[in-house]
């Protein structure tokens, strides 16, 4: 049975990881559509940027680089979230909706596991180098001192926000279970998930709140963004560990809930 | 072979047959999308809510610089950013057509080829089905645009002759988005590779329709390539009617250049269309 050995999710990972990999492989064009397309998104931000601080010297205390930064990160996660956590939790909307999670269930693993690595974009994986590449010259133009410490707060801090997404996004895809018809809510997260591109800090406080604790996009982005850019507090990251655990933990717990409702193909 | 006797017997029908024709189908094609979106309500409103979030997100930004400038940017207060973005939210539902990344399946999958059976040009099916939706999408828009309006009290008095060349205005600007994005999308009759294409546009557009921002914050140079593009006229310039106090010439030329930019994309979409549908060719549909 599932559970027994810790690292069992990520040899499953890693063996999903694998096989969608090859698979994409075949397809090598797409690495230069997918390149091509970053760096028109890309482009688009600067020049967002470009028009914002062609009007003001900074947004809320936020300079240019210092924006830049945030952009980086937008990016990266954004990355992060198309190569592997999207496309698992549309595959699993669908599986529901036509009972193919049938499949899944009977399999001798845990499903909450199964359902969130089957399925890897790895072209998508480009936006991750893009963001990565916006992050160091932000940290450069930024001409502070960046050290260890900083960096792995800030790997921390990531790896936080990864997660939280996870789970909001796994709660959202487990409503499947109820409301049948969710296909357009990755409309409502991508909609959603641009106002990760600005620190969460210039939006009015419920749409702050709800920024950080409806949709966790302040925990994803701005958190990480912090901790590039010299604003991070011990308090804020405890805060956005305590929040990555119990989000985890509502998770499962929802996920279990969820499947109590599911009926299968068969019925 | 299939097309040829499609756009043949489009022709023989006597002219006020096809007008009714035409009439009937927009009719009925109405209800069906009424009756199959007033279903989904929850769906519907996700899409809604993730849309929203892009002006607000832009709304945001321009009233935070615009309080630090002192008030002001660019000619707008953050009253009027917030009047500019609300009434962006209503022009966006207006301006949804269909996605060219459809065309793909529709090619792939056969559906063109009973498209092609019916005796009418395909285009009316897409406009009637999505303009039966935005009838859906009016109503359920009303009650977000309210509650836009209490949280970020937008300055707003406009002219009996505003509102009426708007509602002409957000139509037009639905018919002229129409034809270049499915000129663009009969694209995928040569190549699957479309995104790149497709991104190039709507990236385009993003910055000179005035989606992003009030084209008058724009660079002067962006704004001239802009008046010579049609994107304008889908997105800025319906606004505008509506807030802008936009002199006549500028309000009833606007509603002209709507019209002339349809006339351009149904040409264009006729001669595409020609060139494209020799392309296809289908297993079943």
């Amino acid at each position: 049975m599932a559970g027994r050995e810790p690292l069992r999710p990520f040899v499953l990972a890693g063996r999903f990881f694998r096989v969608g990999a090859l698979n994409e492989l075949q397809y090598r064009a797409n690495f230069a559509v997918q390149l091509f397309q970053s760096a028109i998104a890309a482009g688009t931000g600067l020049a967002v940027l470009a028009l914002v601080f062609g009007q003001t010297t900074n947004l809320n205390g936020w300079t240019q680089p210092e924006l830049l930064a945030v952009m980086g990160v937008h990016i990266l996660m954004g990355g992060v979230i198309a190569t592997i956590i999207q496309p698992n939790m549309i595959r699993l909307m669908e599986d529901i909706r036509q009972g193919t999670l049938d499949f899944v269930l009977t399999k001798p693993e845990d499903a909450q596991v199964l359902v969130s690595v089957r399925e890897i974009r790895i072209w998508q994986a480009v936006d991750c180098l893009v963001g990565a590449i916006v992050i160091v010259v932000a940290v450069v133009q930024l001409q502070v001192s960046f050290g260890i410490g900083q960096a792995l707060a800030f790997a921390f801090a990531f790896v936080l926000g990864g997660l939280t997404i996870y789970c909001f996004w796994l709660i959202l895809t487990v409503g499947a279970f109820w409301v049948v018809r969710m296909d357009q809510i990755v409309e409502l997260f991508e909609g959603v998930y641009q106002s990760g591109r600005w620190p969460v800090t210039i939006y009015p406080g419920w749409l702050r709140i709800s920024l950080t604790f409806l949709v966790p996009i302040a925990f994803a982005v701005t958190v990480p963004a912090e901790a590039l850019t010299s604003r991070l507090t011990p308090e804020t990251l405890a805060l956005a560990t305590g929040f990555a655990i119990a989000l985890l933990v509502f998770t499962r717990w929802w996920w279990r809930f969820g499947l109590t409702r599911y009926s299968g193909a068969s019925a | 072979m299939t097309s040829q006797a499609g756009l043949d017997r489009d022709r023989f029908v006597p002219r006020a047959g096809r007008i009714r024709g035409w009439v009937d189908l927009y009719v009925t094609m109405f209800r069906i999308a009424i009756l199959n979106n007033i279903q989904y309500r929850v769906a519907n409103y996700f899409y809604m809510i993730g849309m929203i979030a892009e002006p607000v997100i832009y709304l945001v930004v321009w009233s935070t610089i615009a309080r630090q400038q002192g008030g002001q940017v660019g000619g707008f207060t953050p009253g009027q950013f917030a009047a500019y973005y609300i009434v962006w939210t209503l022009v966006r539902q207006m301006n949804i057509i269909f996605t060219p990344y459809g065309w793909e399946e529709r090619i792939r999958q056969g559906e063109l080829s009973a498209m092609l059976l019916r005796p009418l040009f395909p285009i009316h099916w897409d406009i009637a089905l999505l303009a039966g939706w935005k009838l859906v999408v009016i109503v359920m828009w009303l009650p977000i645009a309210a509650v836009l309006t209490l949280l970020f009290s937008p300055e707003l008095n406009v002219r009996p002759v505003d509102i009426a060349v708007f509602a002409v205005a957000i139509w037009g600007a639905y018919l002229v988005r129409t034809m270049p994005y499915w000129i663009l999308g009969m694209a995928s009759f040569w190549t699957t590779r479309v995104g790149p294409i497709f991104q190039l546009m709507f990236t385009a557009e993003l910055l000179l329709s005035g989606r992003l921002v009030p084209l008058s914050l724009m660079p002067d140079w962006a704004q001239r390539l802009a008046d010579v593009l049609p994107f304008k006229w889908t997105f800025g310039y319906p606004i505008e009617a509506l807030i802008g106090h936009l002199p006549d010439a500028e309000l009833f030329g606007g509603l002209a250049m709507q019209l002339l930019w349809i006339v351009i994309g149904v040409i264009g979409v006729r001669i595409v269309w020609r060139f494209a549908i020799r392309r296809y060719s289908a297993v079943a549909g």
